[in-house]
This record gives structure tokens, sequence and C-alpha cells, in this order.
């Protein structure tokens, strides 16, 4: 198979069916990037002055999107969580720190990072256990809780997280699937900063399929972490995408079909009552602990730090 | 020639020459889920691997709750 782009006809490294396509190395690449300066711009995500904080795991998806921003020239900064998963959080940590040493440093960007155990007192499992609740679910809330922290007391003006058109289109199925509307309304790849206390958040790699950006790190010789994080074994996300993935192989396009066709109702169909940002300003109001935006008093992080150290020190 | 399988890590050695979607048909994996690389190099399916090939098949889903 050949590159369908190189007047030379250099031999591919990838074949895309549901572009009709095939690229070399350096096709592949100048392919990539412009499909995320093809979402940054459809979707107003930001402008090239603009401090970006990007949300790093270790994985292929973040660490290829801090590779993307940095080599399109923007100002691209890097939080990293460490959730205290042993040897799992202490491989992708390393990762990151080697990325961030490595390639990272030489544009000037630095690193950033949060360790759990520090503030909580324990790793993201024993919380779970403390708290009674999923452990991916516990690791979302302290995600968002502490990027969205960073992000608006650092003062960057947008925060970059990896999601895919995979983890796109499986969220969509799962929420269609049970019919979660107002799920569905915070499914677009830009999220403003509706109210004071939250940082606006975007997903530039929303037009790119986890298979083309693992191939993208591989290309570019990015070392992620290929393991699975171990909570994340037997989830419902995997499962959809599992399911998306056969359908895909039979019909190629139909992920982007699905979500892009998503978004593009999203934008032509007026909304029936109010935006998210109008509800968002109707129903939350700074936790009386902390000062981010919840929707109750006390927001859930608080009520689970809370929580955490009545379990740890029960007589205090 | 010998392939690298992940979750779990393990070796197989599968009887070459063979092209790329061949061999991930005889494994029952989907191409779409997966990439394929000889060496450090990613191939095409439609590459025809060889016996003396060492070669990675590396999942690419990943995902918990959010």
């Amino acid at each position: 198979m050949n590159c369908s782009k190189c007047p030379t006809s250099t031999r591919a490294v990838i074949g895309l069916p549901r572009h009709n396509a095939a690229f070399c190395k350096a096709c592949f690449t100048t392919f990539v990037h412009e499909q995320v300066a093809r979402a940054i711009k459809a979707f107003k995500m930001f402008a090239p002055e603009d401090r970006i904080l990007v949300a790093v795991s270790g994985g292929k998806d973040s660490l290829a999107l801090w590779h993307i921003l940095l080599a399109l020239g923007y100002r691209a900064d890097a939080l990293y969580v460490n959730l205290g998963i042993g040897a799992y959080s202490e491989e992708s940590h390393r990762k990151v720190r080697h990325y961030a040493d490595t390639v990272a440093a030489s544009h000037g960007a630095k690193l950033l990072v949060h360790v759990v155990e520090q503030e909580a007192g324990a790793g993201i499992r024993e919380l779970a256990t403390i708290l009674h609740r999923p452990t991916c679910s516990t690791c979302g809330t302290i995600k968002r809780y502490q990027f969205n922290r960073a992000a608006v007391e650092q003062e960057y003006d947008v925060m970059a997280t990896g999601h895919n058109l995979d983890d796109e289109a499986a969220r969509l199925l799962g929420n269609v699937l049970h019919w979660q509307n107002d799920y569905l309304d915070k499914q677009s790849p830009t999220l403003p900063a509706s109210v004071e206390g939250f940082a606006k958040k975007v997903k530039p790699l929303c037009r790119l399929s986890e298979r083309e950006i693992a191939a993208y790190a591989v290309v570019n010789r990015i070392d992620y972490i290929v393991e699975e994080c171990p909570m994340a074994k037997g989830s419902k996300m995997i499962l959809y995408k599992e399911v998306l993935n056969r359908l895909e192989t039979e019909s190629p396009g139909t992920k982007q079909r699905f979500y892009w066709g998503f978004l593009d109702k999203q934008t032509t169909v007026a909304p029936a009552t109010e935006s998210m940002a109008e509800k968002d300003q109707r129903t939350l109001a700074p936790c009386t602990t902390c000062g981010q935006p919840t929707t109750a008093g006390t927001c859930s992080y608080c009520k689970m730090m809370a929580k955490a150290k009545t379990a740890a020190h029960p007589r205090a | 020639m010998l392939v690298q399988l992940s979750h779990p890590h393990r070796q197989v050695e599968i009887k070459g020459p063979k092209r790329t979607k061949e061999l991930l048909r005889e494994l029952n994996l989907v191409m779409e889920a997966h990439l394929v690389i000889r060496g450090d190099e990613l191939v095409t399916e439609d590459e025809m691997l060889a016996d003396a090939d060492q070669i990675e098949i590396r999942p690419v889903i990943s995902g918990g709750s959010g």
C-alpha cells in the first residue's frame, strides 16, 4: 500500500478506510495536525496567544495532544494527577516526566503534578473503598476537580483533554442507550467557562480515532504507557468501543457519522429550553468549603475528602 | 514469526509468510482496535510479514468511565 498523497508514492504506514486513504509517516503526521487544527477552528477552542493546560495521564491520547499542540506552536503546559495505583501510577508518572524533560521543556512548556495521596491521605483504590463508590467514578470526580482547580487558580485560558472520536462516540452511545439528555448537552468538544470558577474545556482530538492517535504516537516516537489502567478492566466504555469497532470494520466511517452527525444536529436544532450556560448559571453556586461551582451546598469533591478524613481519623 | 501481544502480555509463534490482515484474523483481532508494528515501524494491513520478523500487535482501546 502506497501513500495516497505523496507524488513519489512512498510506502504507507497506515491505511484509513474511513477516508479512503493511506499515508506515509510524513503525510500522516501532517494529516493529524490538520485534523486538530480544523477542530480548534471549527469549535472555537482557543487562539494562538492563549495559555492552555493539557490534562496528561501518560497514555497515548494526552501525550499525543501535548505533542501536537506544541508542534503547532501553542503555549501548552500540562498537569498530571498521580492517582496512587501502585506500579501503574509509577510507570505512567515516569512516562509523563520523561516526555516533559526530553521534549516539552525544549518548547518552554512545564509539567505540573498533583499527588492524590498527599491531599487525600490515600490512593484512589483506598478512597473508593472508604467511600463505597466505584473506582472509575471516584477517579473522575478527583481528576475533574483538580484539573479545573489548577486551570482556574493558575489562570490558564483553557483546559484541554485527550478525548478522541472513539471516546466521544462510545460516550454518545452510552448516553443514547440510557437517554441521559443532560449528559448529551455536555458532549460538545468545547464547553464554555459558563460560571465563575469553571475553566473552559476543549477536546482537540475529537476528529481523530483512537487508532489514528496511537499510530501518531508510534510514528513520532512518543513513549506512552501501553498497559491499560487496571481499574478500567471490564468497563462499559470499553464494551461500547468494541461494539463500535465491529461496526466500523464492516462499515468504515460509522463512528464519525454517529458523533459528527450528533454535533451537526446540536448546532442546527435550536435548544428547546435554555442553553447549557444559562442552566449552569441558574443551578450552580460556589461550594461552601472550596468555592468551586456546585449544584449542592458542598461539592462532591469536598464531601469525598471529608468522608475520607473521618474514616482515617474516626475520633477526630 | 514471533508475535508479541498485550492484555495480558504474552508471545506466540505464528507461521509465515502472512499478510497483516490474515495474522489479525487468525488471532481473532479487529484491525480498528490494533496497530501492527514490525521492529519499530508501523505496517499496513496488506503488508507481507515473514517468518524472521519480530511483530508487536498493540491494542489501542483504553478507557474507564471518564
